[in-house]
């Protein structure tokens, strides 16, 4: 715990000097950024070697906060949780050492502000999970989304910066109010804001307390739910995740989103002591949630066009994945089936860690490939894979992880979350084993589409012909960038290939969410065969690959033009596009993505000048929370009569509440 | 469960090498004969994958590694997903819980670098059957593991082994009537992941109108031939899991064999009649066969849920 509180502290540190050190702009990015590498080395060390002790510690700090207390702690929950942000933090700073690196013409001005507000961000994100104090971990949490908004903005001369960076304070602080009820009411009853005070509360107070609880639990999921995008709060994640330069989309969308998943797992693990059990409903919340958030997040991503857009939509599904795991490991819990419920909360847990590791290459990947290109719009990219033969085959690994497909480490994760939803229907109660059907039929809806849309971003952007001509200087970054994606996709293959290895580190998380002893992870099996299946898979292929030259020695092998029915001068623009290729799709489920279309022409004889512009909307966004925010807003306007902007009745609302208090005084109060 | 014994795996790698090209070849002979011609020699897909592995080959312009690639992943996916079903015995060589999740995923895989493959070429139409069985491809795979999710919940586990060997001596079906829904939903599944009428025709001669024959188009010689054999690979498993569904399987061992070729057989004759006497469906209503084969499944879950396990 020591070890991981220094690693705050010393990201702190580097914010700090990053920021006096801003007139020096490459002395202080250079300060910031090594500064987080070293902190996210440091954190995942602690963290690992926390986590395979087992330790558990809760200590008070010689601070004071108002109202509460700074009491700071590690369990494997917390280790897991900064394991994760750190590994991802640390893919992060390592890609931005270079691609933000203001003397290689990064893109990025004012270098040093960026280093300083990444390092704040880290801090704060390596803080969250430690913090054992209600008040404490708000001071955490609010400083963790203050830091984000501004990398969120960072680019802001783009209006469009600025709008999403607005978007995801609203919307921050929209989830943050659910929090703070969810903390008000569970000190009420137990007294304070003091996690242990809650956890006691909650074992003493037993089923007595299940309103309380079910109505915390609630609140949890809408405030944590926000940061964790689930849907229909995921609004702002698609502009926001695109707006910020692409290792802070990494470490947004890779680290910080993953801690409203903590703080549901945090709120169950003090709500539900050992031996108790949640009610029904809360599993069967998460799954309706989780199976909305994925398939709506999976449908969108394959309608994109706009590359980091598209990944950042597949953020949306992978954390709709995650609550259908953790929605099954909670109604494994409710039912008393501990072999559900582990397997459900450490899928759900594992895949925190394998959407970390893979959505940090995917974006570090996009920001690369939108740079060379210059262009974020898949429809004007093709081909690229021979002007960045690296960038494509490192996304041609993330694409296949995060589709769940073997030898990915996504597939690992779906396939625990699948057999535990194979297991739950089994043997849950009718009603409840019909919502784990439900969630094993929106896992495999989710992954075919995310699969679809992946090979359509990998097909767009790096096969066939390129439809524009991409820059001179369009190729491989090199130097830490390239180290960075290829750590990361090195990963993905490894936890894919060897889930053994993986699976230990949510293990002891998992039992305890599942109310379970750590025993139960021996009863979760066939993470051999999973690597046994890998094996033979390569060697399958392999072996073909090697039977065909072994066939082709010595024949005719040639190049010839690619079909296209007689027609040979076939250009890039005949090649099907981004837009177009989800059409058989989007044409049935395309009430998901209404399109709004702009044309004119070309008609009659002699064609004029003609257009085309379609606009692509997220129908959560555009039926339902837009039209809501802004019933809000004209409620408010009703308000706003109280401010006249006449001195003469500001100063009549100033004698109306003296004589008002003295009313009180005077008669009320004796 | 009890793991496959050595002679038998074997006989599994064998059985999974050697019988998936008499499908297509039985598909093509009961086309024939609903036509009134005579058709091609039932060996007939054999004698032209040794056609093909003897020739050369040509590459489009342009293409990279991953339109090489794509044959031999769709190939080697499709082998591979053959491991973890039982054949000829109640069991696979390869059996975990979840079996079914990586069944369906590998086929996934196999699909993904199909489609890669395809939009290597930067031809529009094999971009057009990219998009195509993509598509179609997202819908199938909640439909397949809805169907396997019943298996699962009608024995309370879940792998293909302990699913599919439910009554010891019965077929699942009557063990578990119900499952006669799955059946026919897988059926359709079939169809539909072997682009097979009336989702997609193997033998129209029209671009515009094909699904996976337009996708691999650029493909020849030995690549063509991996193509080819990984299509009736798949073929063969889908037709082996139905087999599996509805006739009462021996131990394992010849008889276990037996019972394998007549069933696969059967479906083989089976898509045969459907090919002949059905028509195509429009391409865009295409997800709305799948979506009713997936709400069939779901009726049938329904059911068994309702009756508990």
């Amino acid at each position: 715990m020591i070890v991981c509180l220094a690693a705050v502290g010393l990201a702190l540190a580097s914010a700090l000097a990053a920021a006096a050190l801003s007139r020096f702009e490459r002395l202080a990015f250079r300060a910031g950024t090594l500064g987080v590498l070293a902190a996210c080395a440091i954190a995942f060390a602690g963290a690992l070697l926390a986590l395979l002790g087992g330790e558990a510690r809760t200590e008070p700090l010689p601070w004071e906060l108002p109202f509460g207390a700074v009491v700071v702690g590690i369990d494997p929950l917390s280790a897991f949780f900064v394991l994760c942000a750190s590994a991802v933090s640390f893919l992060a700073a390592l890609h931005g050492l270079r691609s933000c690196d203001p003397a290689r013409g990064g893109g990025l001005r004012r270098a040093a502000r960026f280093a300083a507000l990444s390092a704040l961000t880290v801090a704060a994100l390596l803080a969250v999970p430690l913090a054992r104090d209600g008040i404490l971990f708000l001071v955490a949490w609010e400083g963790m989304t203050i830091a984000s908004w501004l990398l969120v903005g960072h680019d802001e001369e783009r209006p469009a910066a600025r709008r999403a960076a607005m978007t995801y304070l609203i919307a921050s602080h929209a989830g943050a109010a659910a929090l703070y009820v969810l903390f008000a009411l569970l000190a009420r009853h137990a007294g304070g804001y003091g996690f242990e005070a809650i956890g006691g509360w909650a074992a003493r107070a037993g089923p007595g307390a299940a309103g309380v609880a079910g109505t915390a639990f609630a609140l949890a999921v809408a405030g944590f739910g926000t940061k964790a995008a689930f849907f229909p709060l995921h609004l702002w994640a698609p502009d926001a995740y695109p707006a910020a330069p692409a290792p802070a989309a990494a470490i947004l969308s890779g680290a910080l989103s993953k801690m409203g998943i903590y703080g549901i797992a945090r709120v169950l693990l003090l709500l539900v002591p050992a031996g108790a059990a949640p009610a029904p409903w809360w599993g069967v919340l998460l799954l309706l949630v989780g199976a909305a958030t994925a398939v709506a997040g999976a449908l969108n991503a394959l309608a994109r066009r706009d590359l980091p857009r598209l990944v950042a939509y597949s953020s949306v599904e992978n954390l709709g994945i995650v609550a259908l795991g953790l929605g099954l490991g909670l109604l494994g819990r409710a039912a008393g089936l501990p072999l559900v419920a582990y397997l459900g909360f450490a899928g759900a847990l594992l895949h925190v860690l394998n959407h970390g590791l893979m959505k940090s290459l995917l974006f570090l990947l996009a920001g690369d490939v939108t740079a060379a290109a210059g262009t974020r719009t898949l429809d004007r990219m093709g081909g690229l894979a021979r002007r960045l033969p690296g960038t494509a085959a490192a996304f041609l690994v993330g694409a296949v992880a995060i589709s769940g497909l073997p030898p990915g480490n996504g597939f690992v994760s779906e396939w625990m979350i699948v057999t535990a939803g194979l297991r739950g229907a089994g043997a849950l109660p009718p009603g409840l084993a019909a919502a784990a059907v439900l969630a094993v039929v929106a896992l495999a809806l989710a992954g075919g589409l995310a699969g679809a849309a992946f090979v359509k971003a990998y097909g767009t952007a790096f096969l066939g012909q390129p439809r524009a001509e991409p820059g001179a200087a369009a190729r491989d970054p090199g130097g830490a960038a390239r180290a960075a994606v290829w750590l990361a996709a090195g990963l993905c293959v490894l936890l894919g290939v060897a889930p053994a290895l993986a699976v230990v580190l949510p293990g002891r998380a998992a039992a305890a969410l599942a109310g379970a002893g750590p025993e139960i992870a021996a009863q979760a099996t066939g993470f051999g065969r999973v690597t046994l299946l890998a094996a033979i898979l390569l060697a399958l292929a392999a072996t073909l690959f090697w039977l065909r030259a072994r066939l082709l020695r010595g024949r005719d092998v040639r190049r010839g033009p690619v079909w296209g029915c007689g027609y040979e001068a076939l250009s890039p623009r005949v090649q099907y596009t981004a837009t177009g290729f989800p059409e058989p799709l989007t044409g049935p489920l395309g009430a998901a993505v209404p399109r709004s279309v702009d044309r004119a022409g070309p008609d009659g004889y002699f064609p004029g000048a003609a257009h085309y512009h379609d606009r692509m909307a997220d129908a959560a966004g555009e039926r339902v929370v837009v039209p809501l925010v802004r019933r809000f807003v004209a409620a408010l306007g009703r308000v706003r009569v109280f401010q006249a902007g006449r001195l003469q009745l500001y100063l009549l609302y100033v004698l109306a509440t003296l004589v008002l208090l003295l009313a009180w005084e005077l008669v009320i109060s004796p | 469960m009890n793991a496959l014994r050595p002679l038998d795996a074997l006989l599994h790698a064998a059985l999974l090498l050697v019988l998936p090209p008499l499908l297509p070849g039985v598909v093509a002979r009961v086309k024939a004969i609903v036509a009134g011609r005579r058709g091609p020699p039932l060996l007939q897909p054999y004698r032209d994958l040794a056609r093909l592995v003897r020739k050369g080959a040509v590459y489009g312009e342009g293409t990279s590694w991953v339109f090489r690639a794509g044959p031999v992943i769709s190939l080697a996916t499709a082998l591979a997903a053959g491991l973890l079903l039982p054949l000829h015995a109640r069991v696979a060589p390869l059996l975990f819980p979840g079996d079914v999740v990586a069944f369906a995923a590998l086929l996934g895989l196999g699909r993904f670098f199909t489609v890669a493959a395809a939009l290597d070429t930067g031809s529009a139409f094999e971009g057009m059957g990219a998009s195509r069985e993509a598509s179609f491809g997202a819908l199938a795979e909640p439909v397949l593991l809805l169907v396997l999710t019943l298996l699962c919940v009608a024995v309370g586990q879940a792998g293909f082994s302990e699913v599919l060997e439910p009554g010891k001596a019965d077929a699942a079906v009557f063990t578990h009537p119900v499952l006669v829904v799955a059946a026919a939903a897988l059926f359709v599944v079939l169809l539909s992941e072997n682009s097979r009428i009336p989702v997609d025709d193997p033998n129209t001669h029209l671009e515009l109108t094909m699904i996976h024959e337009v996708m691999v188009l650029d493909h020849s010689g030995p690549d063509l031939a991996f193509i080819e054999y990984g299509a009736a690979v798949k073929l063969f498993l889908f037709a082996a899991l139905l087999t599996h569904l509805v006739l009462p399987f021996p131990a394992g061992g010849p008889a276990g064999a037996g019972v394998l070729l007549a069933g696969t057989l059967a479906v083989a004759v089976a898509v045969g009649l459907v090919e002949s006497l059905m028509a195509r469906l429009p391409l865009r209503r295409v997800p709305q066969l799948l979506m009713s084969a997936g709400a069939l499944a779901a009726l049938g879950l329904a059911v068994i849920l309702q009756r508990g396990p």
